[in-house]
């Protein structure tokens, strides 16, 4: 995508608007980079992996998780301040979620991380709601027909985040080691662990 | 009247391409669109429902055929000339 002509003329506008900006006394180039470097280092799946890794080992823990997403992620220091609620839903024998925001891109990017392209993407957006099952199928995740799916819609309020199942046989598993077999794609319900 | 942005159930946007990004952002210019959103959201300038509402105001063709990060770019420009930051036009002036 980079070194097409669309992708030159906005590159030349963004670095305008910030020359703008910085002229105008609104926005620092050296804030602007704090910003940028906390975004990409700061949010990340490996925080979602850890919340769900501890509801894995710690029952209490878990039901706080579930009753109330938004304390329990910040008793381990995960919170953002751009959205007042998160919910945490828990994928079952029986039920399996996953999460989407119809209208745009609504996600918990503190906990998953920057969101995917298809996350974003009209077909994405459009059809999870419709045909969960052939989306997920079309993710290699394949559920039994007495499975239910509920798909939940983000909102710029409220962003919710799966609790995958913890998978047999990690019995043994620390916590470190557990967290490490949750993916992204397993925070948002499109993967099992 | 539903927005263009509207687009739950609705059909004929084909097939999920499911390909994972090598990086969050294809370009450099999208970090600093993403910057540039929290650093004035940070100081108050608009909050995050007006700028959802600048992006999905957008006319429906002009949504359709720009990228994610070039609408958060418009969004942001239409919010800066309306709070009198930047002049109507002053962007792509000269």
């Amino acid at each position: 995508m980079s070194g097409d002509h669309s992708d030159a003329t906005i590159a030349r506008r963004v670095r305008r608007l910030e020359t703008l900006l910085e002229d105008k006394g609104v926005l620092s180039g050296a804030r602007l980079d704090e910003i940028i470097d906390a975004t990409l280092t700061g949010a990340t799946p490996a925080n979602g992996a850890r919340v769900v890794a501890r509801a894995w080992v710690d029952e209490e823990f878990r039901s706080r998780l579930l009753a109330d997403g938004t304390a329990a992620v910040r008793e381990l220091g995960f919170m953002e301040g751009s959205y007042q609620r998160l919910r945490v839903v828990e994928n079952t024998a029986t039920t399996h979620n996953v999460i989407v925001c119809t209208l745009c891109s609504c996600y918990p990017l503190r906990l998953l991380g920057p969101s995917p392209s298809w996350y974003k993407s009209e077909a994405y957006r459009s059809r999870v709601v419709r045909e969960p099952r052939a989306v997920l199928a079309e993710f290699g995740l394949e559920l039994p027909a007495g499975t239910d799916i509920t798909v939940w819609d983000s909102s710029a309020e409220t962003r919710y985040m799966v609790l995958p199942r913890r998978p047999e046989g990690t019995r043994e598993l620390g916590e470190e080691q557990l967290a490490a077999l949750v993916t992204r794609n397993a925070l948002i319900g499109t993967a099992p662990v | 009247m539903a927005r263009i942005n509207d687009v739950g159930g609705t059909q004929g946007f084909g097939a999920v391409d499911i390909t994972d990004d090598a990086e969050p952002f294809h370009a450099d210019w999208e970090a600093r669109v993403v910057g540039m959103l929290n650093a004035l959201r940070e100081q108050g300038l608009f909050n995050t429902n007006e700028f959802r509402d600048a992006i999905e105001s957008m006319p429906p063709a002009e949504y359709l055929t720009t990228s994610y990060y070039e609408r958060w770019f418009e969004a942001i420009r239409i919010l800066l000339e309306r709070k009198g930051v930047l002049r109507p036009g002053e962007l792509d002036a000269g």
